[in-house]
């Protein structure tokens, strides 16, 4: 009788001691990453494909990846192209990529250009979305030229909490005044550098490179 | 001037200071001489002795480790060998039952053949009866020499005629009586060769019998050396478990990288099962544990089979099971064998279809054209990722074999080690308590050379003193009599 319970209790022993082990931190990953549309920005749209591309084919079961627009005013859902956590089996996760990869294309082949750029709203729009995924690593990508171009009634100049996220600027492309005056360009990268870190990003990074995106998810 | 330390009497000249504190702290030092004399000395007691002891501690210890590890070695040996005459006596056995059982048959046989052939040897032996007495006669006439008389010489004729007749049928009967015995010779050959072959069969069955014998015969030579506890029976035993110990290292190893390889086999699909987002530890998947669960329950159930089929003795109790019972187990540990094999067969289809589906989606987020695979081509790497999936569990059953030698031998090289690294350190003990003990005489010789001259003054003071009765003036009493 003895034998027996205790031939009984060795998987349930099992059971409860792999539960107990586990790992409650999270190890997923989380991206979102934002598609400047505005006139200055928009003939880059399409290369927003190959960062997709990337991430769908870099992205484990499990993680989340959203693709979202940069607008005139970008703190909104509807801004969202696509978003996705892929499921924990690798068969789904597959299946979950190709659709978003054929949501995303047909975004690309037809963008639509916007007057202004809100890159804080995207920002904000962004770290709620990340935050709600309770991934352990989270991510923001801009894809952008990091010109913010707000209209009069649109209000973003106060504090944003980017807290335990990772940013990174994809593609800075220079404009015209940038090439009269260096000086443009690199301030405007360290503007931002210094109000994403003040908002407690635990990283800013820039890569302009596109061949070069293995570092777009490594610390 | 004021940046100067306090300690310097003459500002500037940190030596002459220092010569002239130590001058000053010299007739206290002097004084001080026998207690720190003492303290040095108290001091290599302090540290030496405890070392001492301890060594002394562990050379015991090691020693009566050598002693249990020897007794343990000499029981492993005594029952090891005693397994093996046992398993000497049982070939005997089942060569006795299965050669020397028809041994009467074969007798019987034997004896019927040799009757045989004496009986046609006999028959041989028999030769056609002598000529009739008339031949004598005959002979005798014969003998009469042919005078010319035509009477005589007719009767001879007629004579010699019915010799010769006489002559052609003896010889006919004698031709036709050697006929009968050629043909009894040639009747004997069969037998003879199978008489040949019996004898050899029975030769080679005592040859083999002999060769057992022999084989016991050496056995119980060790086992008698074992029981007397020779110091060669134990360096045999030692050296036996050593190239036991690397050899069952050795496979394990081997057995140890089929294990990975399978692993590699069913993380994948495992995923599939279990979810690939699920973490036990900050890089161990739940998935990966899942795998290594099933390898490792495989690896048991191989142990079981391994032990209910009795190759090996790790557990004690299955092999104290009843014969029904035993054969249940070893059935239940198979039919569990046999099931998990199918599942890593599965697994590793599934393996190999996630991957594909990994790379068509690869490729199309690449825009390449995918490359043109022959389907019969591809479906040989599947095909043996089965195979693999399949084999990996039974031949992971096998590991129990080198596990028990491993474990069994790992006692006696452990031992030997732990008996090894204990007398080293009991060594190196004793070395840094000697250090020790000379190091505080070497300080006291030093102390005694810094304050040399009031040592000197001392010597000079005794020397002029009157000697004591018995001892001449000016005898040294130098550093060893203060001390």
């Amino acid at each position: 009788m003895r034998r027996r319970t205790f031939l009984a209790a060795m998987p349930a022993l099992a059971l409860a001691a792999g539960a107990g082990c586990a790992d409650p931190r999270s190890h997923a990953q989380a991206v979102y990453l934002l598609v400047d549309t505005s006139g200055t920005y928009a003939s880059e749209v399409g290369k927003s494909q190959l960062i997709v591309n990337y991430l769908l084919g870099t992205l484990q079961p499990g993680d989340s990846l959203a693709v979202a627009r940069v607008r005139s005013r970008s703190f909104s859902e509807k801004d969202i192209i696509a978003k996705a956590t892929f499921d924990s089996r690798p068969s789904q996760a597959n299946a979950q990529k190709r659709a978003f990869k054929e949501r995303v294309e047909a975004f690309t082949a037809t963008p639509q250009g916007s007057a202004n750029t809100d890159i804080t709203g995207g920002l904000i729009q962004g770290a709620q979305y990340l935050n709600e995924t309770g991934a352990g690593r989270k991510t923001i990508l801009i894809f952008s030229d990091m010109q913010e171009d707000l209209d009069r009634s649109t209000i973003r100049n106060f504090p944003i909490d980017l807290k335990d996220i990772r940013v990174v600027a994809v593609n800075v492309v220079k404009l015209r005044t940038d090439n009269l005056d260096p000086r443009r360009y690199l301030g405007r990268l360290a503007d931002w550098q210094k109000r994403v870190k003040s908002a407690g990003a635990t990283e800013w990074r820039v890569i302009n490179d596109l061949d070069h995106l293995d570092s777009l998810l490594r610390s | 001037m004021a940046d100067s330390p306090f300690w310097m009497i003459w500002p500037g000249n940190a030596a002459l200071s220092a010569l002239a504190w130590f001058v000053v702290a010299m007739p206290f030092l002097y004084a001080a001489r026998g207690p720190v004399h003492a303290l040095l000395r108290a001091l290599g007691q302090l540290a030496g002795g405890p070392l001492r002891l301890g060594a002394r501690a562990l050379l015991a210890a090691a020693h009566d480790l050598r002693e249990r590890n020897r007794a343990v070695l000499l029981a492993q040996g005594l029952e090891e060998t005693q397994e093996r005459i046992a398993r000497e006596f049982e070939r005997v056995a089942a060569l006795v039952k299965r050669d020397l059982e028809g041994y009467p048959a074969l007798q019987r046989r034997l004896l019927d053949e040799i009757t045989r052939v004496e009986e046609d040897y006999r028959k041989c032996g028999e030769v056609p009866p002598p000529p009739p007495e008339w031949v004598d006669a005959v002979a005798a006439v014969a003998k009469i020499k042919p005078n010319g008389n035509e009477l005589v010489q007719r009767l001879l004729e007629e004579i010699n005629v019915s010799i010769k007749a006489i002559h052609d049928k003896a010889i006919a009967e004698y031709r036709r009586a050697y006929q009968a015995r050629h043909r009894i010779l040639d009747g004997f050959m069969p037998f003879w060769r199978s008489l040949d072959r019996t004898l050899a069969h029975a030769d080679r069955k005592m040859t083999s019998l002999a060769d057992r014998a022999a084989a016991i015969d050496a056995q119980m030579e060790r086992f008698e050396a074992i029981v007397k506890k020779s110091d060669r029976a134990e360096h045999a035993l030692t050296l036996s478990a050593l190239t036991q110990f690397f050899t069952a290292t050795v496979v394990l190893l081997v057995a140890a990288g089929g294990a990975l390889i399978n692993f590699k086999l069913i993380a994948l699909p495992m995923s599939e099962m279990v979810g690939a987002g699920d973490y036990l530890t900050a890089s161990l998947r739940t998935s990966e544990v899942a795998a290594l669960v099933i390898i490792f329950v495989e690896a048991t159930m191989g142990l079981f089979l391994m032990e209910t089929l009795r190759i090996t003795r790790l557990f004690p109790r299955i092999h104290s099971l009843p014969e029904l019972q035993r054969r249940r187990m070893m059935w239940a540990a198979f039919t569990l064998l046999l099931v998990l094999a199918g599942v890593e067969a599965a697994l590793a289809l599934m393996r190999d279809m996630l991957i594909a589906d990994k790379q068509a989606l690869l490729q199309s987020l690449a825009a390449t054209r995918p490359a043109a695979t022959d389907g019969w081509l591809t479906g040989i790497p599947t095909a043996g990722q089965m195979l693999l999936g399949f084999i990996l569990p039974f031949a992971l059953a096998f590991i129990a074999v080198p596990l028990e030698s491993f474990i069994t031998s790992a006692r006696t090289v452990g031992g030997a080690a732990l008996v090894v690294l204990t007398r080293t350190t009991a060594v190196l003990m004793r070395v840094v308590g000697n250090l020790i003990r000379q190091l505080t005489k070497v300080l006291a010789t030093l102390y005694d050379i810094l304050i040399v001259l009031p040592l000197l003054a001392e010597r000079w003071a005794k020397s002029v003193r009157v000697p004591a009765p018995g001892r001449p003036a000016g005898v040294d009493l130098g550093v060893g009599e203060r001390s």
